[in-house]
């Protein structure tokens, strides 16, 4: 279940994030992550391991949001992007090459963070986007 | 009264494990080695090739093994009995090494010498073919390995695995004469998911096929430490 360790990883990055509103805490209503199909992560075993770790913490009450992204890949010799199927080991339709490039489905990423603040402090902290 | 904000972060999910990995890597570049992280499924043969992998190259690279085993420390005895500085990461339950357990690892490794007289590092990682893929411990390169005996369909059903290593290894090709399966298959899917990976076909057992496994190592340790005292001097 390394799912375990990936909300470990996770809670680090939000951890610093936290700093970066201090002193105020902010409250987490949702993480919002982007998860693509090719990578060892299990969507609904992520949610379950984040709601399990932040019980009783800070972030107790936030949810995790995950956005899925599709496996896609270039075809290098007609640059067609198709949906890399394992039961065709993975090779493009159109020109029957191996899965070169891959477009998405790689994805781990924490997107964004919905949150709030005490009102007196909302309106300077939010951080910048980037 | 609270207003709704949102923060954009863009930070990768394992950001803190790649930081870690990150500093890992700094070490080795301070060292001038080249650090492997070898994976595949229990019982793939990591351990046997690197027991016949360690022995013939020693007299050409001076090198040590980082262990990682879920409970015992069977197979660090096994490499320490050819003779290579070895230390066992003891990972518990957890079905992979992440880098903050090599950095601890790195340390017990300086306790027994002085790591600058190195120059290659193999991270021995758990048995497993999901889980490490997504964890880098620092390495320079992947290697993961695939027996004869898991049939020529694993790299399709983990092909995380096997995309994300830069060298594949088929191990157990002395078995070859007596299974169904045909190791050219192997190797197409193989290419299928990674066309790029650096393929040798070989067996502990037999010998075959070791030559090219182990010229290209030498070449690749040396190609890898001679670039990285380039970049150092400027």
């Amino acid at each position: 279940m390394h799912e375990v360790d990936m909300t470990k990883c996770l809670l680090l990055s939000l951890q610093e994030w936290k700093q970066g509103h201090e002193p105020h805490t902010p409250v987490v209503e949702a993480v919002h992550l982007q998860v693509g199909d090719f990578t060892c992560v299990e969507p609904e075993a992520l949610r379950f391991t984040f709601a399990a770790a932040v019980q009783g913490t800070w972030l107790d009450g936030a949810t995790l949001q995950i956005d899925t992204v599709p496996l896609r890949a270039r075809c290098l010799a007609c640059s067609t992007v198709y949906a890399p199927d394992p039961e065709q080991a993975y090779r493009s339709p159109c020109c029957d090459r191996p899965m070169e490039e891959i477009v998405s489905g790689r994805e781990l990423r924490i997107r964004t963070v919905d949150y709030s603040l005490p009102a007196q402090a909302s309106a300077s902290a939010a951080l910048p986007s980037r | 009264m609270h207003m709704p904000l949102q923060d954009t972060l863009g930070l990768n999910l394992m950001a803190a494990n790649q930081h870690q990995a990150e500093h890992n890597r700094e070490h080795f570049g301070a060292w001038n080695l080249l650090c492997l992280n070898v994976m595949s499924s229990p019982g793939a043969g990591k351990t046997s090739l690197l027991e016949v992998t360690i022995t013939a190259l020693a007299p050409q690279l001076e090198m040590a093994v980082l262990e990682g085993d879920m409970t015992t420390q069977l197979d660090a005895q096994r490499l320490a009995a050819v003779g290579v500085p070895v230390v066992p990461i003891t990972t518990g339950r957890a079905c992979h090494l992440d880098a903050a357990m090599v950095s601890g690892g790195l340390r017990q490794l300086q306790a027994q010498l002085n790591p600058a007289t190195l120059d290659l590092l193999w991270v021995e990682n758990v048995g497993n073919l999901v889980c490490p893929a997504e964890f880098e411990v620092g390495e320079h390169l992947k290697v993961a390995l695939l027996s004869v005996t898991e049939g020529d369909d694993k790299p399709l059903k983990y092909p995380v695995m096997f995309r994300e290593a830069d060298c594949v290894l088929i191990t157990k090709v002395d078995l070859l004469p007596h299974l169904p399966v045909a190791v050219e298959r192997i190797e197409e899917h193989i290419r299928a998911v990674n066309p790029e990976a650096v393929v040798f076909q070989v067996s502990a057992t037999s010998g075959a096929g070791l030559e090219a496994w182990h010229q290209w190592l030498l070449s690749t340790t040396r190609e890898h430490n001679r670039r990285a005292v380039l970049a150092e001097v400027g």
